[in-house]
């Protein structure tokens, strides 16, 4: 099934739909965000890909620890740069979108500040691997401190917003959540865009995944 | 918990016998607190108070844990593991750098009072989440030294890893003092901030002990 070419596709249809309906459809024109609420097609999937790339990278660390395969390992690291890629997206596209609504490219935001220096943890973790020498070692030690990442992860971007006395973002500080006043209109393209850039994101991974398979030697079986 | 109680004590004997380390940690708190107290003079706002305390503090816990694993030769290492349980190594050095992390703090807190003056913290709640706080701050960092002295530059790639680790911690103690400069806080407030500390010093213990022993093999 992750060999078949169905998912792929669908993954670009999706993903067109979005950028074209997008652009096309009737928005509700709230204050101050006006147009650009249509970046939530855009910006919102970013973070949706890179969750579930960092979390497949998560699987796969624990089930590198569990059985020491290193198919196990190469996937982990892939999917945790390929998660690095779409958060980096996720990271731009909504500074964008910051400077045209609250007026800057930066603001002071928990959920800003949590995604930065989970990238960071992340980062880090790339830094660690290419650190270490002995590929079985550099495996081991790397999964141990992305079961950490992974962690922090979920605590800042998850935990700590919520908890945070004031927030920009909805469903963050006390604010309501976005999922319960989106606009029926504007569910009929976000949900498909954000299973689309999923799928793009796998299919990413895939490719990545692949290429180092081949550069690294390691034998990649149904993938 | 014998093998515990023994290896905490072979590490605090250690430091006694090998006083340079400890000394230069001392002598690094003291410093940083006098060179703050030259720039900002007695007086300062009880934001920067908490603040400085808390990043001098946090950099002084670098210092003191970054050696908790590399102090010791790899042949050394390896004469332990045929002795002692993954489980009762890691526990030994956490509740060890714990202590010496109250040890450091609670001297810096004096040493803060005696140069800038105290602000009035509320007892009730900063008390509990100094202490629960350095216990995280103290464990947190040495899973992070653990790691990173089984790679090659000990040092730096400590500081990578590790800050984006305790900043979690570090911001919620942050938090949790400045609340404390109130006059009086409700119980309730005092209850979720310390909950939410003790339950990150329970998540990074709980790894901690469940991933160490891949980290102590070879």
């Amino acid at each position: 099934m992750i060999k078949s070419m169905w998912w792929k596709f669908l993954g670009i249809f999706l993903v067109l739909y979005s950028i074209i309906a997008g652009l096309l459809i009737e928005v509700p024109a709230l204050p101050v965000i006006h147009q650009t609420i249509r970046n939530l097609f855009y910006h919102v999937p970013m973070w949706f890909s890179m969750f579930f790339m960092l979390g497949t990278s998560l699987v796969f660390s624990i089930r590198y620890l569990s059985g020491f395969r290193m198919k196990d390992d190469l996937i982990a690291s892939g999917a945790a740069n390929t998660g690095l890629f779409m958060g980096s997206m996720g990271l731009l596209t909504g500074m964008i979108w910051a400077r045209f609504t609250w007026g800057d490219f930066w603001t002071n935001d928990p959920q800003l500040n949590g995604a930065a220096v989970s990238m960071m943890a992340y980062l880090a973790y790339v830094v660690l691997r290419g650190s270490i020498d002995e590929a079985a070692m550099r495996a081991r030690i790397s999964a141990v401190y992305n079961i950490f990442a992974f962690m922090l992860l979920v605590i800042f971007l998850g935990v700590l917003p919520r908890l945070a006395d004031s927030s920009l973002h909805p469903g963050k500080g006390g604010n309501t959540s976005t999922m319960g006043g989106l606009d029926p209109m504007m569910r009929l393209v976000f949900f498909p865009a954000a299973i689309g850039w999923i799928l793009i994101a796998f299919w990413l991974l895939q490719l990545h995944n692949r290429r180092r398979a081949l550069v690294q030697g390691v034998k990649l079986n149904n993938l | 918990m014998k093998e515990v109680n023994e290896l905490i004590l072979k590490d605090f004997r250690l430091e006694i016998r090998q006083r340079y380390a400890i000394n230069g940690i001392l002598l690094y708190v003291f410093s940083t607190i006098f060179v703050v107290q030259l720039c900002f003079g007695r007086i300062i706002d009880e934001k920067t108070w908490i603040a400085l305390f808390w990043i001098i503090l946090l950099f002084a816990a670098f210092n003191a844990v970054s050696k908790s694993f590399n102090q010791e030769s790899s042949s050394r290492r390896l004469y332990y593991f045929t002795l002692a349980s993954p489980l009762s190594v890691i526990i030994s050095k956490m509740v060890y750098n714990t202590l010496l992390m109250l040890v450091l703090g609670i001297l810096s807190l004096g040493l803060f009072s005696v140069f800038m003056g105290k602000p009035p913290l509320y007892p009730a709640l900063f008390i509990p989440a100094f202490l629960l706080g350095s216990a995280g701050l103290a464990s947190a960092l040495t899973m992070v030294s653990a790691i990173a002295s089984r790679s090659g530059n000990n040092s730096a790639l400590m500081a990578i890893l590790g800050f984006p680790v305790v900043l979690p911690l570090l911001l919620l103690l942050v938090k949790a003092s400045q609340t404390s400069l109130k006059e009086v806080v409700e119980a309730g407030v005092i209850f979720r901030l310390l909950a939410a500390i003790s339950l990150i010093d329970l998540v990074v213990v709980v790894l901690a002990v469940i991933l160490f022993p891949y980290l102590w093999r070879d």
